[in-house]
């Protein structure tokens, strides 16, 4: 499928400036003004709040359409050993191989 | 600031290395991209624009997704757009971190907000919370430039190459695992567990909802968990004189 270049470029500039405004948006505007308490200690827990969100339907999905065990048990130990050892190395790592191994045996 | 052994410069190393374990997954991501790009009739000066400008994986695989079922443009920027959202989250989140740096270097950060570089930033601060201001800009962009590059490698590696790379060897399972690695040395505190675990119910509960938005919203419900546990503990604590 050939598209006119007109088409892509209106799409790729529409996007970048929008993803640059959803990106500059309180960083930029708010700066060093002062957040409302406690919408700043809400904000601590952005991180936890979306990646997860965003990682377990991946986990949970599979091209077969059911939930695979494997998948779970590694999922479960990232998050153990990251937890455990507060290091982001070695809870990828412990994810990683858990999976890769759990899928060689079964 | 960026004398040889500055602050910002210590915060940059710091950086680095903690995002290091991302290394595997962008190149590899990235050819995921190209080559989906170019199957939707890009051109390789296309499908680099699109990395460059945007910067966003999801995004921008979501947008060549519609654009090679001809969507019309401003279904493709809605939906696009609307998966790039969280950004907005991650830079009112930066705001108490990086928020007192001059405007061009806000700027610049702007552009490089993303999943990796919010989050190691903020994991960072929350194993030392007395890092300075250059500390923290050096470890938000020493994670930010190293794995965006590799990032607009591997897109060129896909556009060009093309599909000789086996991209989806175990890729689907490695993305999800890198994003759980970034959270799990969070999760030592109450209030933080019960905000993932918000997170994680609602989304699955919201999946059907319009233009990705059931993310969004099982997250700001994430972060009034996490904020009212927290006050609540404290709370409890204060009452019992510990």
């Amino acid at each position: 499928m050939i598209h006119s270049d007109l088409y892509v470029w209106m799409i790729i500039a529409g996007l970048s400036l929008g993803s640059f405004a959803i990106r500059f948006s309180f960083l930029g505007f708010i700066g060093d003004r002062q957040l409302p308490k406690p919408l700043e200690r809400a904000l601590g827990y952005t991180s936890v709040a979306i990646l997860p969100g965003i990682a377990m339907p991946m986990v949970l999905s599979s091209s077969t359409g059911e939930i695979e065990p494997i998948r779970l048990i590694a999922a479960c130990l990232t998050l153990l050993v990251g937890a455990w050892t507060r290091s982001l190395l070695y809870s990828l790592l412990a994810g990683i191989l858990s999976y890769s191994i759990l899928m060689a045996v079964f | 600031m960026f004398g040889r052994n500055t602050l910002f410069w210590q915060g940059a190393r710091r950086g680095f290395i903690s995002s290091l374990p991302f290394y595997i997954v962008m190149v590899p991501f990235g050819t995921l991209f190209g080559l989906l790009a170019t199957e939707a009739g890009l051109n390789v000066l296309q499908v680099m624009g699109f990395s460059f400008a945007v910067l966003a994986g999801a995004a921008q695989i979501t947008a060549v997704t519609l654009m090679e079922e001809n969507a019309p443009t401003v279904i493709i920027l809605a939906t696009s757009l609307a998966v790039n959202l969280r950004m907005g989250m991650y830079s009112a989140a930066l705001v108490p971190l990086i928020g007192k740096a001059k405007l061009w270097q806000r700027v610049l950060a702007s552009y490089w907000i993303f999943d990796q570089s919010y989050a190691v930033t903020a994991l960072e601060h929350n194993k030392n919370p007395n890092l300075t201001l250059d500390e923290r800009l050096g470890v938000f962009f020493g994670v930010a430039i190293p794995v965006s590059s590799l990032w607009y490698l591997g897109t060129y590696l896909g556009a060009v190459v093309g599909n000789q790379i086996p991209v989806e060897l175990g890729l689907e399972f490695a993305v999800p695992v890198t994003f759980l690695a970034l959270v799990a040395p969070l999760l030592r505190s109450i209030p933080h567990l019960l905000a993932a675990l918000t997170s994680v119910v609602f989304t699955l509960l919201f999946a059907d909802f319009p233009f990705s938005s059931g993310l969004l919203v099982a997250g700001v419900m994430a972060l009034a968990v996490g904020y009212l546990s927290e006050v609540w503990i404290e709370h409890r604590l204060s009452k019992e004189g510990v």
